[in-house]
């Protein structure tokens, strides 16, 4: 559905992960925001991690749980001191559980502009194949 | 507890005694919101994008978290002390048949300004847009800067 006007974007701030998990390393664990829609052929997730490279990017998929971590370097140098300070970084992460059978071989994985695509294509269903009754 | 009256003077002092429950209530309730609903209580201007500003010596740096979004994308500029970034994040749109599990991202315009404590050298303010976030580097005036003054021993 197209349209005409786009509305304006509102601030939100981001989500902090609250599991009782705890880490190994001291930091902050934000929750991404996703979009997760799906096709015939595949599930694509698509999660808004500014901050993340490519390389800082791990996504494990285990027993049917997707797991998507991405790490985060402070952007401030040494030297800076805050001014003003509205939000704060920190690692993404996020957990699924899969319900559709992956073909794991062939997942792709895309990050640009801090924004990861992730596709999942699903195993080809068998095709139905038809049986030719011999009469006697 | 209900409280009678006696007389139909009106009671001045302790009007109730759910009054004094009622003002702690409502004590408590600012009390805590400020320490759950985030930084300081409240985010900030409320405005997209969030952004923090630091300083060094020389510089101001403005950094925003602008995800999907490239420089190019970006209408930035400065007046005066003031920061104006403008932009439109744009969600790519999919396949007509595809359904949605989830959808949290969101689309639209943007547009915030951001006004910095001293004064800045127009001039040379550099911007960068990598990763999805964006920082500006403000160089400050040089009647900006601190100056180092020197104490003569008498």
């Amino acid at each position: 559905m197209a349209e005409t006007e786009s509305k304006a974007l509102q601030a939100k701030e981001k989500a902090e992960v609250t599991t009782p998990a705890e880490e190994t390393r001291p930091g902050v664990v934000f929750t991404p925001a996703v979009d997760i829609f799906e096709t015939e052929k595949e599930i694509s997730v698509m999660a808004d991690m500014p901050g993340v490279k490519a390389g800082d990017l791990n996504i494990d998929l285990h027993e049917n749980v997707l797991t998507l971590d991405g790490e985060v370097n402070s952007p401030e140098e040494a030297g800076e001191v805050d001014v003003i300070r509205e939000y704060r970084t920190g690692k993404y992460r996020r957990q699924f559980t899969l319900s559709q059978v992956i073909d794991q071989s062939k997942i792709d994985a895309e990050m640009k502009d801090g924004v990861l695509r992730l596709r999942l294509p699903k195993v080809e269903a068998a095709t139905p194949r038809k049986i030719a009754v011999k009469g006697s | 507890m209900l409280l009678r009256r006696t007389t139909d003077w009106p009671t001045w002092g302790w009007k109730s005694p759910f009054e004094e429950m009622e003002r702690m209530r409502r004590q408590m309730d600012w009390l805590s919101g400020g320490l759950s609903n985030g930084l300081f209580g409240q985010t900030a201007a409320g405005v997209f994008p969030l952004m923090n500003v630091t300083e060094d010596k020389d510089n101001y740096y403005v950094r925003a978290e602008l995800p999907g979004l490239k420089a190019a994308e970006l209408d930035i500029s400065v007046t005066g002390d003031n920061l104006s970034i403008t932009g439109e994040r744009k969600l790519p749109v999919e396949d007509e048949k595809a359904q949605y599990h989830r959808r949290e991202r969101e689309a639209g315009r943007f547009s915030r300004i951001v006004s910095l404590p001293a004064q800045i050298d127009a001039g040379r303010v550099e911007a960068r847009c990598a990763d999805g976030v964006l920082t500006v580097t403000l160089p400050k005036a040089e009647a900006a800067k601190p100056k180092q003054i020197t104490v003569k021993a008498s």
